[in-house]
């Protein structure tokens, strides 16, 4: 099945993604404790993950990580044995799903931000919330994000559980203060007994000729901060299940989502299903090079899968997900089958996600490697406003194909 | 320059009292009070009669204050109160001068800041305060977290790094925090637990009018003259106001800022001006007198309470002590620091209590030994508590340790046996 964009993502961004040859499917990496996988999905039950005890959170982990990957089990499926249920969507609508369900399921969970109410947000994630919860759960604040981001982290502290907006991530370099000092810091520092449980989410990364800041990778300065976890979504299906699983978790989760993406299409489950936060999604399975990625770089690199598929090459491409802390398991598999790592990231070279990417593998699966950790990063550079020039900035499969080839000698 | 709330018996006497040296201005000063602190001279404009006479567009709390008839011989508090607050400011600086001892000790490090001399502001609100309302501070949280209820063991074991601190050794005197008493920090950057504190106000009303719940729960947050030049403070103030949160911002304006006085760092010094003009009032009172401030802070709670919304409170007080332990305290005036002693908040409620006979003074040493010796008690069990072991390195970073990530074995880092020794890869 693929997922097809619509309208506003424009042409050469992102692409289809490839579909799935039902035969190459690898199963995934078995984990202790693991009962036996079938491709039956799975409905998270109620409790799930609202328990605070640590043995109820260990079981929905495997029911979760059931879903995550009986959904990809059951795309391959679907070549063979359609299902028939499922609806489909827009990636912003699938948020929105993901937002509305948990804030009827939990009347704690709130939304604050900068026209988030009335306007329904700025790329429609809250769209018609303001309506159906009313205006203070659903805050439209002034504009001050330093501010309003410690207001919902000392609503947090007092037992609401916020999803707190930033209209763009970049505007959240000016709540910096208390992402970093409180949102990160204050369990420790409180020596537990405050809990942080927000939720903050925005648009990020580089657009359709936004100028230099608005076209920010916040992750890459956001990923030193202790205390805090980053998720970035990239298809339907994950945005609603991350957008779920953030919501429900106990610690600070910052989500971030790509301005070029909310307009993919995606049919996904009518059931409930939440994606586990801490795992990477496998994409593409294959035996000849491990291509790392997320967000929006998933697409580009899909693009030149095609390509590379074409020309005799069979990589595997693994979409990370979670940005801090990494799913060195899905990915290590994949390095000891592959031999070969090329990460793929929007982030700027100089201290991104890409970087401490590289230097963790390096660090844990350096006997498997047969070649140097490649990273494809955006350049330091500010991103031009020109076409032309913000397209050299970033990473374009044409430059995914060469490197794979390069690295594949 | 008015004040919208006025408590009939003043501690000190009559003002002119108050006044050790003639402050070097060219218009007189008004009669009720003006900044007394640095003698040197302030810009016009700020003691001009006019401005005191343009009244801010807030009228509420000043009209109910007019309308009480106090008879001139009432009390403002009975016995029991009246000792409540004297303990109260007791503890407080009894244990900021042991602080200062075990400092110079060698038993605590860092950066310490005390609170001697501003008693009044923290007993004057605090002891108001039901359990459930929330307080949040600054570095010189110590004696706000005591006021609160944390105990001054908790307290003392915090500030030697022991295990037995109320935030496990790691949070340390500039955060303090504690869920039992709903003391939200002690935060070390200044301006930062403003948002916070409007959080918490927030969550009140969230539970009222969403969750239906009976919540009357108030947070007062308090900082210093310094932070009301930073952002924070006024995007707090602004939405504060907007969606009328039941928040006390208390502004304990000690005339310094480290090194920096109020009156070289600001562009109008009067901070009680600032909250009419983001539609809430402003209030001035002497922060030096417990019993002034306690009548302002009835009034600020009761209106929060009632869902009126936030005031803007700016307590006149003074640290005796430097910034920090580490401060030189150089820079202020002798003469100044002078007139403040002689307006110590403890001895001035000590001459109110003998005078108007709520107590007499072998009620008042007794109270002076017991804390003395609870003080003391504090110090003890800290020095015997045990340091925090390495287990607890890792315990707290995250709510749901799972945070941590999946390792390569395909375990979560958190399920690794070392993970609770703390010695795990993480």
């Amino acid at each position: 099945m693929a997922a097809r964009i619509h309208g506003g993502a424009g042409a050469g961004a992102a692409t289809a993604l490839s579909t799935f040859n039902p035969k190459k499917l690898v199963a995934p990496p078995s984990r202790t404790n693991l009962p036996a996988r079938n491709s039956k999905r799975y409905i998270v039950s109620a409790a799930a993950g609202s328990d605070g005890s640590k043995k109820s959170l260990l079981r929905v982990r495997h029911s979760q990580k059931l879903i995550a990957n009986a959904a990809v089990a059951t795309k391959a499926e679907e070549s063979s044995a359609p299902t028939g249920t499922g609806h489909e969507l827009l990636l912003f609508e699938a948020l929105q799903e993901g937002l509305e369900e948990e804030m009827d399921r939990d009347p704690h969970v709130c939304v604050m931000g900068e026209d988030v109410g009335h306007y329904g947000g700025s790329y429609k994630v809250t769209k018609g919330l303001a309506d159906k919860f009313g205006d203070l759960r659903v805050l439209d604040t002034p504009i001050c994000e330093n501010a309003f981001t410690g207001m919902g982290i000392g609503a947090a502290m007092t037992g609401l559980r916020p999803v707190i907006e930033g209209m763009n991530m970049g505007f959240l370099l000016l709540a910096f203060n208390q992402i970093s000092n409180n949102c990160g810091m204050l369990h420790y520092t409180s020596g537990g007994q405050f809990t942080i449980p927000v939720v903050i989410r925005g648009p990020g990364g580089v657009g359709r000729q936004l100028g230099a800041e608005h076209s920010q990778r916040l992750e890459s300065y956001f990923q030193s901060i202790p205390g805090i976890q980053m998720v970035a979504c990239s298809t339907p299906y994950n945005a609603k299940g991350l957008m779920k699983a953030a919501i429900r978790s106990e610690n600070p989760v910052i989500l971030f989502e790509h301005v070029l993406l909310y307009n993919l299409k995606e049919k996904i489950p009518d059931e409930e299903y939440i994606c586990n936060l801490e795992e990477a999604e496998m994409v593409r399975p294959g035996e000849h090079i491990t291509i790392l990625t997320y967000s929006r770089m998933r697409y580009h690199v899909m693009q030149a899968a095609k390509t590379l598929v074409n020309k005799g090459y069979d990589p595997e491409v693994i979409d990370i997900r979670s940005l801090k802390p990494f799913d060195l398991h899905t990915i290590g598999n994949s390095v000891k089958k592959t031999h070969r790592v090329l990460i793929v990231e929007e982030c700027m070279r100089t201290g991104g996600i890409g970087a401490s990417l590289t230097a963790a593998i390096n660090e844990n699966f350096h006997d498997y490697l047969d070649a140097p950790v490649m990273c494809l990063s955006s350049q330091d550079v500010p991103t031009p406003y020109a076409g032309t020039l913000e397209e050299w900035t970033v990473v374009q499969p044409a430059q995914i194909v060469t490197a794979v080839e390069q690295l594949c000698q | 320059m008015a004040t919208a709330f006025s408590a009939t018996l003043p501690l000190h006497g009559s003002q002119e009292n108050r006044l050790l040296l003639p402050p070097t201005r060219l218009a007189p000063p008004p009669p009720s009070s003006s900044f007394l602190g640095s003698t040197r001279s302030l810009p016009i404009r700020s003691l001009n009669h006019a401005h005191a006479s343009r009244r801010s567009p807030v009228f509420a709390v000043q009209e109910v204050v007019k309308d009480k008839k106090k008879p001139t011989n009432s009390l403002l508090i009975t016995k029991e109160e009246g000792l409540v607050l004297y303990e109260d400011m007791i503890l407080g600086r009894s244990f900021e001068d042991m602080c200062a001892q075990m400092y110079y000790r060698g038993k605590m490090f860092g950066f310490v800041h005390l609170y001697n001399g501003q008693e009044a502001v923290s007993t004057g609100f605090i002891k108001l305060l039901t359990q459930s309302d929330s307080v949040v501070s600054t570095y010189r949280d110590h004696v706000h977290a005591l006021s609160k209820g944390v105990s001054a063991r908790a307290v003392m074991s915090e500030l030697f790094g022991k295990v037995t601190g109320c935030c496990r050794g790691q949070g340390g005197s500039m955060h303090m925090f504690s869920k039992e008493h709903n003391v939200l920090g002690g935060f070390a950057f200044i301006g930062e637990g403003i948002p916070v504190a409007t959080g918490a106000a927030f969550t009140s009303k969230y539970k009222r009018e969403v969750l239906k719940q009976d919540c009357e729960d108030v947070t007062v947050a308090f900082f210093g003259d310094g932070t009301c030049n930073n952002g924070q403070f006024y995007e707090c103030l602004n939405m504060a106001a907007l969606y009328k949160l039941p928040i006390i911002f208390v502004v304990e304006n000690n005339l310094w800022a480290i090194g920096m006085s109020h009156l070289r760092s600001t562009s109008d010094p009067e901070i009680w001006k600032k909250g009419p003009a983001f539609g809430m009032p402003g209030v001035h009172v002497d922060g030096m007198d417990v019993l002034k401030v306690r009548e302002v802070a009835k009034e600020a709670v009761g209106r929060a309470r009632r869902g009126e919304g936030p005031t803007l409170v700016e307590c006149e007080t003074y640290r005796f002590r430097g910034h920090s332990l580490a401060d030189p305290d150089e820079l202020r005036d002798a003469a100044e620091k002078a007139k403040y002693a002689a307006r110590d908040p403890i001895t001035a409620l000590k001459k109110y209590l003998v005078e108007n006979k709520l107590a007499n003074e072998g009620e008042l040493k007794s109270i002076e030994k017991k804390i003395d010796e609870l003080v003391e008690e504090a110090v003890e069990f800290a020095d015997a508590s045990p340091q925090p072991g390495r287990s607890q390195l890792l315990e707290n970073v995250f709510a749901d340790p799972k945070g941590f990530g999946i390792g390569p074995d395909g375990r979560y880092r958190c399920e690794d046996p070392k993970f609770t020794e703390g010695t795990a890869q993480v």
